[in-house]
Parts: C-alpha cells; structure tokens; sequence
C-alpha cells in the first residue's frame, strides 16, 4: 500500500503494540504529529520538556515491561532527549527514541535545528538509525523494536529526515527482523549449568547477588523458587529492588555504599556468590579486592561483556536470568540436593537483629526524612497496587532503606546514570503504563526543581501522581559528603527550604499541596495525598543535615562503614559459635 | 602485547565511527586500523591492532561484539595469520645518491613509483618487521613523508575450518 513515511511510522508503532507515546512537537516533526493526531490506539502525553519525554518512556518500561516510545524535533528537542537516554542505557530499559531530522539534501550543511543525533548518542544508544531513504524507514522501526527489548535491553534512537517522512513508500508487513550480527544467547551452557548447581547443593555460606536482570528477563518467580528451594539468603541491588519480596525472611537488603550492615557483612563473608543480573557496580562493590573475597563466584547475565568485566567469574553463564535459573533449579532438584543454609541464616539474622537499619527520631517537633519513607510505605500498603520511584540522592537512599518493595515493576529509580529530575517524569510515565496503581515519587527539592514543569503534565494528563518531597533545602547528598570529606564546607549545596514554595508551585498547577512540618501532621497528610484523584505535592520539611548511614566511604571495603549502630569489620562481628555450627 | 583482530562488519555508514568511538571511550588502544570492502560487497572487513597490555583482549572483543553491525571476531594469532601492510616512502634523493636508495628498495622487494629532481617515492609492502627495517635504513637518507595502510591481515587457508 502506498503511503507517506510518516504514516507509514505511525502504522509501524501501532504494529509493535504501541498504546503511549511520550512526544513534543517541532518544526521537522510535524508531518509524524499530523499522522499522529489520528492513531486513536495510541496515548499522546504532551510533556512540558524532552528530557521529561525520555525519562517518562523509561518509568513506563520499567512499570509495565514494554518498551517506552518518544517522539520529539530535531536539533534541540533532539539533544534534550541525551540526558534521559543515556539514563536508559546505563539501566538496559528498552526505549524507542524516534527524533525528526532536517530534510536529506541540507544533513551537514548546519541547517536550522540540524544537529548529529546519531552522532552524539552512538555512545548511549544500543543502536541507531538515521534513515534516508523512506523505503527503508518501516524496517528500521521494527529493527528498533526488536533490538530494543531483547538481549540486554536498551534504548534505541531513529532519527527521520523530514523528506523521508514526507516521501511515498509502498508499506508492506516487514519480514521477519534479520540481523546477522546480532543474537543473543538465552539459553545457558548445560555444562555450566551443572556446575553451579553442584557448587550451590554443596555451599555452606551461600548468597543470591540479584539485579536488573532479573527484573528486565521477568525471572523472579524463578529466583524465588531457587532461593526456597535451597533456602538461599538474597540482596537484591538498587535496580534490582522487586526482584524478590522484600517482606519475605530470606530477603537480607541491598548491598553496597548504602547497604545495611547485615547485607554487607553477608556478603563479605559469603563462600558461594551466586550473581544474577548484576554487573558489579562500585556502588555495590566498593574496594573491588575485599568484594566477596571468599567466594567462588557465580556469573549469570545476557550480556557476556558484563561477565569478568570486574570481577573474575568462577563459573560464567551467558544467558537470560529467566531460563538460566530454571535450569540450575531443575537440576539441583534432579541431584536431589538439601537445603544446609539453616546456620548460616541464623548468623546472618544475628546480624540482623544487632545491627539493623536505624535512625534517631524522638522528637515531636522534627520531621525526619525516613520516618517518612516509612509512613509512606506503611500507608501505601493499603494499596493493592503500588509504584515507587524516587528522585537521585539522599531521598533515594532512604527510599531503597526504608520503603520495602514487595512486587516485581514496582520499583522506577535512576540506577547507573544517577539523574537528578529522573522522578516526576517516570512517576508520569508508570502511572500511563499503570493508570490504576499509586504511584509516589519520594523526591528530594533539589531534584524535583529540574523537572517541576512535569506537573503540568501530570495535572493536564490525569496522571495522578503523588509527589513527597523530603526537602531539607539542601543537595543533601553533595552536602553529607561535604560534611564527611570536606570539612563541612557547604560549597554550593544550599537551596533553602523556602523558595520556591511547592504548595504555591503545586497550586499553581491545579495540583493539590500540603506542607507538613510536625512528625503528626504526617499521616493525615499522606492520607489526603493518596486519596486525591488528582496529582499532589507533599512539602515535608525534613531535618536539614540528617545524612544517609550506613555508608562505605569511595573506595573503601564495603564491610567497613560509618555511622548506623557501631560495629567493626566482619571479621571481629563474627560469632564463634554460631560459625562452627555452619560448618557442622 | 599486540592483538590482530580480523572483524568482519555490515558494509554500512557509520560503521567505522561505531568501532573508533567504541575505542576511544573505553579506552581501549589502538595501533592500527585498516577498512575495506571484502568480496561481498555488504561487508567490509577492519583489520585492528590493538595494544592489549592495559586492556584484555577478550574484554575489547566483548564490547565489539555488543555493537550489532559487528558480525565475526577473529583474534588472529601471529603464526596462524598473512599479514601485510603497504608503505609509501618519500626518501631525499639527489641524483648522486638515488642508486644508494634505489639499491635498498631492490633488497626488499620495493618499488620505485614516482622519482622528483630530489627524492625518490617508495612503495614497499610487507610484514611489519620488514618494513620497520627498510625504513630504518631509509631514515639515513632522510624520509621527507611517509604514509602507511596499517596492517591487514587474513587467517592462513591451513588454520580454516
């Protein structure tokens, strides 16, 4: 069928499924728009800013695991979308970014709103197109798709001159997507397969390491089955939060910087690492040397660059996270192989019980941000359905503290890029992928001031989300570290609690918004939030100088951490008799 | 210690500047690159020396790997490989020394392919030694300018499967 590109892009998108698409307008882009303004299957969500666009596809993707879909000019509204793209790439969440370029004959002639779109993001994109011919422009599309959501997930960028989307093409259903240099492996190596189930039945100390793979693959009702079938101790990482129910006896935290104690001691002195997913992040490691020391190491993960990357693996597994554990689930059944983790559960509870999470927080007149992390998690708890994302920085350290994940996709943080502003826009775009779940953003004032301009999106859009602003009127992050490594000299890392006013901002855009101050005025205000049928912006203004503990100092061993409750490195934590047991 | 790596990629714009960035921003180091079209006119085959001592060689072949219009990696290894490279040299000649120079291009098979009123162009082409040697020699004359094609390679028919 003959047709113009543009067209033939739309009918594309609506072919892979396509139901939002998170987009700004410009010059170059109109004839898609105009196509666009037809497709009645597909959901428009006018953002207020392109890097909004991109991080709203992400949150999308991360809450309903489909790609997100972003449409925007070329030249500025091309580059604005960097930021949230390589935010994606860092994450491995498929997105498929498609930007409007000037027309053919003037590409590098410096023409208005040209810019090298391709160019820049070939080091944030898992792929991308810039297509000159229209014919090609429908396989191109699909290419995207498919590149996108397979393998190790990741964004994918089609950049479309406006001559191409204007040209006729004879639009056909493209063929079967083939492309020779590019086949993941699903399936994991028999042989390495025994293997680590050999080294799991026969482990003493054993520990799950799981990550976003194991949320990308949809593999946790395998890993929960493998971690209870052997009764096997899980962390799951920052981007792995969801993986495995945090209310389940198993679950021992999230490793690393801002890890408990208990998880990072476990780790230390873990002999089987069994990692899942996860790529060995400085964040989670700290000093790589003292990682996991003990252990022989377990590497399962699609992308085989990740495997040995860091850390040497003792039995690498290239594979999908979903299918890998299946099989050393099978197997270890077939072996018949026994649960032996009973002592050391009981070590790592004794840890547990010493050297929990905690904070200081008696004091009526004083707000303390994770007091209301946990109210907020408590109170949602209510909800059958509920999403969490959070801004960059201390917020979302306590958010990964003190609110416990208890579903796969339920989970939208900025992981590996660590963005700031990355919070309204994904809280937006899970809550278009899930218009029926409460969807909170735990924000910090100084994040939420780069992308405030999304409640109008999220007001005009009737996404309603519920934005809870831990403002301490600081970078509170920058400042913690000022105030450890710096001498306490708060160089540019004051805002202020006052300005801007987020009741004002949040009345400004027809949302609702509630200051609290008082520890007591907590609960009823979270209350009215939640309830609210619209967006709402929660001001809680949060003690100023609270800092995130336990921390591992940057490049330190991560069972060596400051602040929380005292306690010295694993070696001297360790209990005598409870360690003979294990390897009774 | 330096990697030969025989990679096979889709006959595409772009390519090139996927396999330099990837270098570039990984760190990765590289000695040599040479590209052209093979005998299917949708491939293109690089030939890349890579100075593996800061990096794993299986670690830049990974990542290359991960770009998808990479389709084949061949580590190729000093014995089991043809390799060759093409030099031009522009050497000073004035006529009383030119069958000095002239003489040298003959011991290594060289030849003489353009000639000035003081200089003498140079094509000489051959394993990496060789060519290091030959210029070595020329140095002595003095070598106005110098290009080379950077090394391409093949696996030997013997080492085919």
């Amino acid at each position: 069928m003959r047709m113009t590109g543009a067209r033939a892009l739309v009918r594309s998108l609506e072919a892979e499924g396509v139901d939002v698409v998170f987009g700004y307008p410009g010059g170059v882009a109109l004839p898609i728009f105009d196509e666009l303004y037809d497709a009645e299957s597909i959901r428009k969500i006018l953002v207020r800013h392109e890097q909004g666009a991109t991080h709203a596809a992400d949150g999308y993707a991360r809450a309903t695991g489909k790609p997100g879909v972003v449409l925007v000019t070329s030249g500025p509204g091309a580059t604005n979308t960097v930021t949230g793209i390589a935010n994606a790439y860092m994450d491995s969440i498929p997105m498929v970014v498609i930007t409007a370029q000037v027309a053919t004959h003037v590409l590098g002639t410096d023409a208005f709103q040209e810019t090298d779109i391709t160019g820049i993001t070939i080091p944030v994109t898992k792929h991308n197109y810039l297509v000159k011919d229209a014919s090609e422009l429908p396989a191109a599309i699909h290419e995207a798709f498919h590149i996108a959501t397979t393998g190790r997930p990741g964004p994918v960028l089609i950049d479309v001159p406006v001559d191409v989307s204007k040209a006729e093409l004879e639009y056909t259903k493209p063929p079967q997507v083939s492309l020779p240099g590019y086949k993941p492996t699903y399936k994991g190596h028999a042989k390495q397969i025994k293997q680590a189930a050999m080294l799991v039945s026969k482990a003493r100390k054993p520990l799950l390491y799981a990550g976003g793979g194991v949320l990308a693959s949809g593999a946790w009702a395998e890993l929960k089955e493998l971690a209870e079938l052997m009764q096997l101790p899980v962390t799951t990482t920052m981007m792995g939060k969801g993986a495995f129910p945090e209310d389940h006896h198993l679950w021992i935290g999230m490793p690393g910087m801002h890890g408990a104690k208990y998880t990072n001691y476990s780790i230390t002195e873990t002999d089987l690492l069994i990692a899942v997913g996860v790529r060995f992040d400085d964040r989670v490691t700290g000093k790589l040397a003292t990682f996991a020391s003990k252990a022989k190491i377990i590497h399962v993960d699609i992308d085989p660059a990740e495997i040995g990357k860091n850390r040497v693996a003792d039995v690498p597994i290239v594979g999908d996270a979903k299918h890998v554990l299946a099989s050393v689930t099978a197997e270890l059944r077939k072996m018949g192989a026994e649960p032996r983790t009973d002592a050391w559960m009981r070590v790592i509870d004794d840890w547990r019980g010493r050297f929990p999470l905690h904070y200081h927080g008696d004091d009526p007149e004083v707000l303390m941000p994770q007091f209301v992390v946990e109210r907020v998690d408590a109170m949602s708890r209510e909800f059958n359905d509920v999403i969490v994302a959070t801004e960059v920085g201390q917020n979302q350290m306590w958010a990964c503290q003190f609110h416990h994940v208890r579903k796969p996709r339920s989970w939208v943080s900025s992981g590996g890029l660590g963005t700031m502003g990355f919070g309204l826009p994904s809280a937006i775009g899970a809550q278009a992928g899930r218009p029926d779940a409460l969807v909170i953003d735990i924000a910090g004032d100084g994040s939420l001031q780069m992308v405030s301009q999304e409640l109008a999106t999220a007001r005009i859009h009737d996404l309603p989300v519920k934005v809870v602003i831990l403002n301490n009127g600081f970078l509170g992050m920058v400042r913690q570290w000022q105030e450890l490594f710096y001498e306490r000299r708060y160089s540019e890392s004051v805002l202020g609690q006052d300005v801007p006013d987020f009741v004002k901002l949040a009345e400004a855009y027809d949302c609702l918004g509630i200051r609290v101050t008082r520890p007591a005025e907590l609960d009823d205000a979270l209350k009215r939030a939640f309830e609210h049928d619209g967006p709402a912006v929660v001001d809680c203004r949060v003690h100023p100088e609270e800092n995130v503990f336990p921390m591992v100092a940057p490049g330190g061993s991560i069972d060596e951490m400051l602040g929380g409750i005292p306690g010295g490195p694993v070696s001297e934590m360790l209990d005598d008799d409870l360690l003979e047991e294990v390897w009774e | 210690m330096k990697h030969t790596l025989s990679v096979l990629v889709e006959n595409k714009p772009g390519v090139l500047t996927r396999v330099a960035s990837l270098f570039a921003r990984r760190g990765f180091n590289i000695d040599s690159l040479a590209v052209g079209v093979t005998e299917d006119p949708t491939l293109s085959r690089m030939t890349i020396v890579v100075n593996a001592a800061e990096t794993p060689i299986e670690q830049v072949a990974k990542q290359l790997h991960k770009l998808i219009n990479v389709i084949k990696i061949q580590d190729l290894h000093p014995g089991d490989m043809i390799d060759r490279e093409l030099v031009l040299f522009k050497v000073n000649a004035a006529p009383e020394r030119r069958h000095e120079v002239i003489e040298i291009a003959n011991v290594f098979r060289a030849k003489v392919v353009d000639v000035g009123k003081n200089s003498l162009t140079i094509e000489a082409t051959g394993s990496g030694d060789k060519l290091a040697a030959m210029e070595d020699l020329l140095r002595a004359y003095g070598i106005k300018e110098l290009a080379r094609t950077g090394k391409i390679a093949l696996a030997r028919g013997s080492k085919e499967s």
